[in-house]
């Protein structure tokens, strides 16, 4: 393993972490598009994950896919004005936070249905197999999707066809105020999935190089015919979306589980190993969050889409879109309603 | 009588109904611990204790599919869809079971349970949180359709659903919670029945749920440009009783029907044909269907709230048919 990977990984973790922070700070200057905001600080160590997957493999994520995006390449400007429903985001404007896509990235789209991207990778998988593409395709979603049957069909599809496709559950302890151990009678994920034939495994999301190990393993494995899933151990940092104080955890919980820094123990690992110096790791910070400014501010200063934006795209381009309400009413009224 | 909120008359009624019939539960994604996405379920599972505020897991199709079942076997549930938009993944427990239990099996055993959930746009939630999705009920046979206006009708069809032999999907709207007014005695009228919220004479306006307001809103600005439109409230769509409707139309010779929803295929449709099949004869204009645009709705804020009706478009369109009007925008 090269020196330059792990540093890597450090900085896309830490522009994540800045790109988050940037999304709270859209949202109370009162810039964001809704409330519906939800950060993935503390779970930046799915970067061990997105750096095992190469160009063409595509993915999909839940609501809390920021980090993710960044990681495969997104422009965070692009992102950030998504965010705040404008016309330069990556959907124009009409998606916002919990459903950016980008196809050219191979983001298929993330999702505001818990567990409603979960089969498209499946689909995604026949498509490699029967194109004979080498592509994987990665269901990113959280714990709770644990609790839905569409996961369940999904993974006895991927066993039965031997399809290249990982699940990767990052379990950040929560849905919303329910624990996990409020949500499962037994919380041991990756056994489930090796019932069904899947290559399973658990994994400390906090040390980055041991999910990218993990996940390059499995990878591989998917790429030739092994479906594989992985539970990503992290802790929710803050409040499900932006209005969520979490009343529901103690402050001591908090404590403990914000100890489970990605970045601190990245930042300590990479200083230990001798690969970074303080200094070297405080420029990459700083380069981070000036980045992240500017697309902060770039999405501010971006324009709304037009008001007719959201009658294109409802169809294929070249094709009867809907016929927005004032040409029914006008057809009815003014012309008259056999005209 | 006090004032309180339609968020704080829901949580009440489910209160006193609990408090009166014991086999009542509620079942839903955080309607324990965490008090319901909204609030409405606030302090019950410390009043009624775990097994019968039963926080569940993230499992949309078995929560509706466990309440039918404690329904067949004598317990009154309310189950609870976080967000309306999530039906599809329990719409077979919803329509298949739910619905057909009691005409399939000859009548042997109902389903008296309510699904609670709410709808509607107003908080930039985006296209898969921000739906109106009452046609998907209304078009299914077997099911009792509420959506109250008022904070009144957040009391009392919540407690009248409590009551119903089959199953009530009761819609609330998340853009009504904070609306403050005052629980009045419960309606003398029959479960379902309209309600008049304003009187007119030139031209009717049906509506439900936020519409409502929206319509109130128009019909005061109309007022002021010399249109007296009267403004009924249909509360629930299924039954749907649309006597008074007729009978307004009679009066007045015009209909509007006003939805949030998108507006093809939507309740408003079923409803204008209902007027123009019945009231034909007293028409002077075509019954006009005034909703959202046929399109998901946009995170934007600005494209949000154009995409469905306001108390503007409401106005517009209504001096439009009323006086030939046509509005600056057409
Ligand atoms: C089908 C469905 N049910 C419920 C919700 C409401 N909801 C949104 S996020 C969430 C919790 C999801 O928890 P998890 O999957 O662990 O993801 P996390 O938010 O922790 O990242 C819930 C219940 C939803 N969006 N979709
Ligand atoms: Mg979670």
């Amino acid at each position: 393993m090269s020196n330059t990977a792990p540093l890597a990984r450090y900085r896309t973790m830490r522009r994540i972490r800045s790109f988050e922070e940037r999304v709270g700070e859209l949202f109370l200057k009162g810039e964001s598009a809704g409330s519906m905001l939800h950060l993935s600080i503390g779970e930046e160590g799915v970067v061990g994950v997105t750096d095992a997957m190469r160009p063409g493999d595509s993915f999909t994520t839940h609501h809390r896919g920021h980090g993710v995006f960044l990681a495969r390449g997104a422009d965070p400007a692009r992102m950030m004005a998504e965010i705040a429903g404008k016309a330069t985001g990556y959907c124009g404007g009409k998606g916002g936070s919990m459903h950016i896509a980008d196809r050219q990235l191979g983001h298929l789209g993330a999702n505001a249905i818990v567990g409603g991207g979960i089969p498209h990778v499946v689909g995604a998988g026949i498509t490699a197999r029967n194109r004979g593409l080498d592509h994987v395709s990665v269901a990113f979603f959280g714990d709770g999707a644990m609790s839905q049957g569409i996961l369940y069909e999904a993974m006895n599809m991927a066993a039965l066809w031997r399809l290249p496709v990982v699940f990767c559950c990052i379990n950040n302890q929560y849905g919303m105020g329910t624990r996990v151990d409020r949500s499962a009678g037994r919380v041991a994920f990756a056994e489930r999935a090796r019932a069904f034939g899947l290559a399973g495994a658990w994994v400390d999301g906090a040390d980055v190089e041991a999910v990218h190990r993990m996940a390059a393993d499995l990878l591989a494995g998917a790429r030739a015919g092994q479906p594989a899933f992985l539970e990503l151990s992290v802790y929710r940092f803050y409040g499900h979306a932006r209005m969520d104080k979490s009343p529901y955890r103690t402050p001591e919980e908090e404590a403990e589980g914000r100890r489970r820094d990605p970045l601190a123990t990245a930042r300590g690992a990479l200083l230990a190993a001798g690969i970074a110096t303080e200094a070297e790791l405080d420029r990459i910070d700083a380069e981070a969050g000036a980045e992240m400014d500017a697309a902060l501010a770039a999405a501010i200063a971006a324009p709304a889409p037009a008001p007719e934006a959201m009658f294109r795209d409802v169809y294929a381009p070249g094709t009867p879109q809907p016929q927005p309400q004032a040409d029914r009413l006008r057809a009815i009224l003014a012309e008259g309603s056999a005209a | 009588m006090s004032t309180t909120t339609y968020r704080e008359a829901l949580r009440q009624a489910l209160i006193d109904a609990m408090t009166a019939d014991a086999d009542i539960i509620l079942l839903g994604e955080e309607v324990g611990v965490y008090g319901g996405a909204y609030g409405v379920t606030k302090g019950l599972i410390e009043l009624f204790g775990e097994s019968r505020v039963i926080d569940a897991p993230i499992s949309e199709a078995a929560i509706v599919g466990a309440a039918v079942g404690a329904a067949l076997t004598g317990l009154r549930p309310v189950a609870e869809l976080m967000y309306v938009d999530f039906a599809g993944l329990a719409m077979d427990q919803i329509a298949n079971q739910a619905a057909k239990s009691r005409s399939m099996f000859g009548g042997q055993m109902g389903v008296p349970m309510v699904l609670r959930s709410q709808g509607g746009t107003g908080r930039s939630a985006a296209a898969q949180h921000s739906q109106s999705l009452e046609a998907w009920f209304l078009h299914t046979p077997g099911l009792r359709l509420a959506m109250p206006a008022t904070v009144s009708d957040a009391y009392h069809l919540l407690r009248q659903a409590l009551t119903q032999p089959d199953p009530v999907v009761f819609l609330e709207h998340k853009g009504l919670y904070a609306l403050k007014g005052e629980v009045g005695d419960a309606p003398d009228a029959p479960w379902g029945a309209p309600a008049i919220r304003r009187a007119g004479s030139d031209l009717t306006l049906v509506a439900w749920s936020r519409m409502v307001h929206e319509s109130l809103a128009a019909a005061e600005a109309l007022a002021g440009a010399g249109v007296s439109a009267e403004v009924i409230d249909l509360r629930c769509l299924n039954p749907l009783d649309l006597g008074p409707v007729f009978a307004s139309v009679a009066r007045t010779g015009r209909a509007m029907v006003v939805t949030e929803a998108a507006l093809t295929g939507s309740a408003a449709s079923e409803i204008a044909a209902r007027i123009g099949e019945h009231c034909f004869d007293w028409l002077e204009e075509p019954v006009l269907r005034i909703g959202g645009e046929d399109i998901p709705i946009p995170v934007a804020p600005a494209l949000e709230r154009a995409a469905i009706p306001t108390a503007a478009l409401i106005a517009d369109a209504a001096r439009w048919l009323v006086h030939r009007e046509a509005p600056p925008w057409a």
